[in-house]
C-alpha cells in the first residue's frame, strides 16, 4: 500500500475552504494528546479552552475578552493579509505596533492634564498610525531602493523596537508620579485619552470598532478597487502585474505602510485601552499572531474576521487553563504554533489529491 | 529497408489526458523519420517513451527485432537511443568539452575528449571549438555541443525535438547537412518538427499525430506542404488575405533605443531604429533569445527608456508606463500568455480588465465597473471565437490557442493606432493561428500599425509589409517583405554563427 500526492490542475475551491476547520479539528487533537502528556485530562483542557470561556460559568467575564484580544489581532491581521496576498512579507507587525503605541501614548501624555477630548484623542489616533506606518516604511523603502529583504528587516526591527519601547518605560515617558517604577502614567485614568469600553461588559472599544471597520474596507477594496486589483494581480504573476501598469515599489511602500498603520493602530488603541500604559512587557505577541490569523483567515476579510475571534479564544481559554488546571503558558503557545502547523500542512490538500495504492501503471 | 526500432500499441495518460493513446509506428535503419503534429499531439511524451523518460501505460517497442524496455534514459543510450533536446542542458560557465564530458558515461581524458570533438565537427560539418566557453555561444552552436554528445556514442538512432526552432536558415541547411551525411552512414533519425517545408526536404517518412493518435502516414515527398498541414489539423485551412491598400503617415518611431535588460541573461538592446506607418506591418525576426522580449517591453512601457527613443506620431514616450501609453493608444500582447499576459489563475473577465481598464473605462473613480468588464470579456469571446464555457472560467483552463484569441481579440477590440505582438501564434493550431493572423491584417488594414515579432518566417513573410530581424539586440535595416529570399533573410538574422568560409564550403562538399 501506498499513499501518493497527485498534482491538481487548478487548486481545490472546496479544500482552501476546508482546510482551515480541519486544522483546527487537528489541533484539538494533537493539543488533547500534549496535555495528557502534561498529565491534564484533554477533554477538559480542550472544553475549558474552547467550551467554557463563551459558554461556561465565567462566560460573562470572558465574552467581553473576546472582542478585546480579537480586535488587535484582526485590525494587524487585515493589514497583512493585503501585503501577504501580493507576496509582500511583512513579518515585523509587533514592532509597528509597539512603535504606534508609543507614538499615540507620548502625543496623549504631552497633553497631560488639558482635558479636550475631541481633539487628543483623535490626534492620538493618527500618530498611532503614523508610527506604525513609519516604522513600516523602514523595510518599504529598504526595499525599493536597495531590494532588501523585507522578512529580515521588518522582523529584526520589532527587536530595535522593543528596546525603544524599554528605553521609553524607564526614560522620557516614564510616570514622575510614578515612585521611579518603570512604565508610564495610566491613560485610561486620563478622560481624554482613554480607550475605554463603550459598551460595559462588551468589550467593545474604539479599537474593535476600528478591526470591523478595518475588515469591510478591505473586502471593499479588494473586490472592487484597482488597488485590491493590482495586488492580488501582483500576487498572481508580478510580470502580468508589469504589463498591467502596476508600480512594483509603490504596490510595496502601499502595502507594507498600510499594514505599518493599521498594526500601530492596534498598538494605539491598545495602550489607550485594555493596557493603558506603556510597560516594558507591553507587547505580547499580537504582531506574530495575527500572521497566523491572517492565513487560517485564507488572506480574506470575513476569514480573518472568524480567525481572529477563534485565536482570541485560545488566548482566554489558554488563560483559564493556566488557572484553573495550572497548565504552563508555553503549552498555549505551542497550541497555536500548530494550529498554524497544521494549516499549512493541510493545505497540501487544495494543490494535490492524495492517492491510495500503487501507481496503476507499474 | 529493416525495422530499426517498431512501437507497437503505446500508450500514456496523464491526469485529465491521454497523451498518447495506440500509437505504433516504424523507423528502419537509415531512415530519416518525421514525427508530425500540432503542439499538445502527444509528440514529445512519445519520444520521452523511446528515451526512457516516460515509462508507458500499454503497448511495446522493439529496437534490432528484440524487446526494448528502456527504464532510464541511461539504459537507452547504452541501447544505442541518443537524444538532441529542445531545451539544452547545458553548463554555461563550463567550455565545450567539459560540457561534453558531462553528459558521458565514461569520459576519456580531456585532450583526447577535444581531439575526438574536432574530428567529428569535422567530419559532419559541425564547427566548434572545444575550449570556447558554451556562455559565449549562440544558440545554433550550442546545439551543436549537444548533437556532437550524442554523436561520440555513436547511436544507432538519433532522437531529434524541433531541432530548428533556434537556428537561421543558414544553420538549417548545416543541421540537415550533417544530418543526411549521419543517414548515409546507416544511422537513423527520428525528427521531430510541426514545420512542414523541412521535412519535406529531409525525410523519407512521415507519422502524423494528431490529440495522442496516429492519423495517418506517408511519404512526405509525396504530399504538399497544404496536403501535410491538412492531415496535421483534421480540416481544411484558411490562408489569411492582405487587401491591398495604401500606408499613411509615420506612427511609431524609434530612434536608436538603447536599453539594458532588466534579466541578467536577456540580450540588451542596442541602437535600435525603425519607423512604422499607418496601415502597415512590420515583421521582425529572429532566433529566440536575441531581444525579442525586451524590443516588446520598450514597446509597451514595462521597459521605460530614454523618452526620444520611441515616439508616436513625433511625440516622445520612451518615459511613459504601460497604462499612459495604453492611453495614447500604443497596446502590446506579450508572447508569454499564461503569467504575462494573462494571470493564470483570475478569470477571464479579470483578464480582460487586466490591459482593458484604461481605454474600456472600466474604472471609475478608482472603482473597477464589473459588469461592463464582464460585457467587454464576453464580446471578445463572441467576436473571437475564444470557446470556453463561460467568461468566469480561469484564464489557464482554456487551451493554447483560444487563450491566445482571446488575447489578441482583447487587445484589438480597444482599437490601438499601435499594436506590437510577439509571438503570436506560437504554440497555437493552424486554423486559430489563421484567424489570428487574419485579424492582424484586417488591424491594419483599418489604418493601425503594427509590430509582430516572431520566430516563424513563414508567418512574417504572409503578413508583413516590410521585414527586420533582431541578431543580439541589434536590429538589421527593414527591408520590403516581398522578393525577399530565405538567404537574405537568413544573412539579416546574423548567418550561421561561428562559420569560417572554409568550414562552409566543407559542409556543402560533403
Amino acid at each position: 500500500m501506498m499513499v501518493r500526492l497527485e498534482k491538481r490542475p487548478t487548486p481545490s475551491k472546496k479544500w482552501a475552504y476546508l482546510t482551515p476547520p480541519i486544522a483546527v479539528i487537528a489541533t484539538m487533537i494533537a493539543g488533547g494528546i500534549l496535555f495528557a502528556f502534561l498529565g491534564k485530562d484533554p477533554v477538559v483542557a480542550i472544553r475549558t479552552i474552547f467550551w467554557d470561556p463563551v459558554f461556561g460559568e465565567f462566560a460573562f467575564y470572558y465574552r467581553g475578552q473576546l472582542l478585546v484580544k480579537a480586535g488587535p489581532l484582526i485590525l494587524i491581521a487585515i493589514g497583512l493579509s493585503l501585503g501577504f496576498k501580493a507576496g509582500i512579507w511583512n513579518i515585523g507587525a509587533e514592532g509597528q505596533y509597539i512603535m504606534g503605541a508609543i507614538f499615540g501614548a507620548a502625543v496623549g501624555l504631552a497633553f497631560y492634564p488639558m482635558e479636550a477630548r475631541w481633539l487628543i484623542f483623535p490626534l492620538m489616533i493618527i500618530a498611532g498610525a503614523l508610527g506604525g506606518l513609519l516604522w513600516a516604511m523602514i523595510p518599504g523603502i529598504l526595499k525599493t531602493r536597495f531590494n532588501t529583504n523585507e522578512i529580515l528587516v521588518s522582523l529584526l526591527l520589532v527587536y530595535v523596537a522593543e528596546a525603544i519601547l524599554a528605553s521609553m518605560s524607564l526614560g522620557l515617558l516614564r510616570n514622575p508620579e510614578g515612585q521611579g517604577f518603570p512604565g508610564s502614567r495610566n491613560l485610561r485614568q486620563y478622560e481624554s485619552a482613554a480607550n475605554n469600553e463603550l459598551i460595559a461588559g462588551w468589550g467593545m472599544h474604539w479599537g474593535v470598532v476600528a478591526a470591523f471597520i478595518a475588515v469591510i474596507f478591505a473586502y471593499i477594496l479588494l473586490s472592487r478597487h484597482i488597488m485590491g486589483f493590482n495586488i492580488r494581480l501582483t500576487g498572481e504573476s508580478p510580470r502580468a502585474a508589469r504589463f498591467a501598469g502596476v508600480n512594483p515599489n509603490r504596490l510595496i511602500l502601499f502595502c507594507l505602510g498600510l499594514s505599518g498603520a493599521l498594526a500601530g493602530l492596534a498598538g494605539m488603541f491598545e495602550v489607550a485601552g485594555p493596557a493603558g500604559q506603556i510597560s516594558i512587557d507591553f507587547n505580547v505577541g499580537y504582531g506574530f499572531t495575527a500572521i497566523i490569523v491572517a492565513f487560517l483567515g485564507r488572506l480574506h476579510p470575513i476569514g480573518i474576521l472568524l480567525a481572529g475571534l477563534l485565536m482570541a479564544l485560545t488566548y482566554i481559554g489558554g488563560e483559564a487553563a493556566q488557572a484553573s488546571l495550572g497548565l504552563p503558558a508555553a503549552a498555549i503557545q505551542a497550541f497555536q504554533g500548530m494550529l498554524l502547523f497544521f494549516l499549512l500542512a493541510f493545505d497540501v490538500l487544495t494543490n494535490f489529491k492524495v492517492r491510495f495504492g500503487r501507481e496503476a501503471a507499474a | 529497408m529493416t525495422a530499426l526500432l517498431s512501437v507497437r500499441g503505446l500508450r500514456k495518460a496523464y491526469p485529465g489526458v491521454v497523451a498518447n493513446d495506440d500509437v505504433s509506428f516504424t523507423v528502419g535503419k537509415g531512415e530519416v523519420h518525421a514525427l508530425l503534429g500540432e503542439n499538445g499531439a502527444g509528440k514529445s511524451t512519445l519520444v520521452k517513451m523511446v528515451y526512457g523518460l516516460v515509462k508507458p501505460d500499454e503497448g511495446q517497442m522493439t529496437f534490432n527485432g528484440d524487446i526494448y524496455t528502456p527504464g532510464s534514459p541511461h539504459e537507452a543510450r547504452s541501447t544505442g537511443v541518443a537524444m538532441v533536446f529542445q531545451h539544452f542542458s547545458l553548463f554555461e560557465a563550463l567550455d565545450v568539452a567539459e560540457n561534453v564530458a558531462l553528459g558521458m558515461e565514461n569520459p576519456p581524458p580531456m585532450r583526447e575528449l577535444a581531439a575526438s570533438i574536432r574530428e567529428v565537427s569535422e567530419t559532419y560539418g559541425l564547427p566548434l571549438d572545444p575550449t570556447r566557453l558554451v556562455g559565449d555561444l549562440s544558440a545554433g552552436e550550442r546545439q551543436r555541443v549537444e548533437i556532437i554528445r550524442c554523436l561520440l556514442q555513436d547511436p544507432k538512432l538519433l532522437i531529434m525535438d524541433e531541432p530548428t526552432s533556434v537556428l537561421t536558415p543558414q544553420e538549417v541547411d548545416i543541421l540537415f547537412e550533417t544530418l543526411r551525411k549521419l543517414q548515409a552512414e546507416g544511422t537513423s533519425i527520428l525528427y521531430i518538427s510541426h514545420k512542414l517545408e523541412e521535412i519535406r526536404s529531409l525525410c523519407d517518412g512521415a507519422t502524423i499525430l494528431r490529440l495522442g493518435k496516429v492519423v495517418g502516414s506517408c511519404d512526405p515527398r509525396d504530399k504538399s506542404a497544404r496536403e501535410l498541414a491538412e492531415m496535421m489539423v483534421g480540416t481544411e485551412l484558411k490562408t489569411p488575405t492582405s487587401t491591398r491598400h495604401a500606408l499613411g503617415d509615420v506612427l511609431l518611431t524609434l530612434k536608436n533605443l538603447s536599453v539594458k535588460s532588466p534579466n541578467p541573461f536577456g540580450t540588451s538592446l542596442k541602437d535600435v531604429s525603425f519607423d512604422v506607418r499607418e496601415g502597415e506591418v512590420l515583421g521582425i525576426g529572429g532566433v529566440a533569445g536575441n531581444g525579442q522580449d525586451e524590443l516588446l517591453g520598450a514597446l509597451s512601457g514595462e521597459l521605460l527608456t530614454t523618452s526620444d527613443a520611441v515616439q508616436l506620431k513625433g511625440q516622445a514616450i520612451g518615459h511613459l508606463g504601460p497604462n499612459q501609453r495604453r492611453e495614447l493608444g500604443v497596446l502590446a500582447a506579450p508572447e508569454e500568455r499564461l503569467g504575462h499576459a494573462a494571470a493564470p489563475d483570475m478569470s477571464l473577465v479579470e483578464n480582460a480588465a487586466l490591459s482593458g481598464w484604461v481605454r474600456m473605462g472600466l474604472v471609475k473613480n478608482g472603482f473597477i465597473d464589473w459588469s461592463n468588464a464582464r460585457s467587454f470579456a464576453e464580446k471578445v469571446i463572441a467576436d473571437y471565437d475564444v470557446r470556453t464555457p463561460s467568461s468566469a472560467n480561469a484564464a489557464r483552463a482554456l487551451s493554447g490557442g483560444n487563450l491566445q484569441k482571446f488575447v489578441i481579440g482583447r487587445e484589438i477590440l480597444q482599437d490601438p493606432d499601435i499594436l506590437v505582438v510577439n509571438q503570436p501564434t506560437w504554440g497555437v493550431d493552424a486554423s486559430a493561428a489563421a484567424s489570428i493572423r487574419q485579424a492582424i491584417l484586417d488591424l491594419a488594414a483599418g489604418g493601425a500599425a503594427v509590430v509582430c515579432i516572431s520566430q516563424d518566417l513563414d508567418e512574417l513573410m504572409e503578413i508583413s509589409n516590410r521585414f527586420a530581424a533582431l541578431n543580439e539586440g541589434r536590429l538589421s535595416e527593414p527591408r520590403p517583405a516581398q522578393g525577399l529570399t530565405i538567404e537574405e533573410i537568413g544573412l539579416m538574422m546574423g548567418g550561421a554563427h561561428g562559420m569560417e568560409v572554409a568550414h562552409i564550403h566543407e559542409a556543402e562538399g560533403a
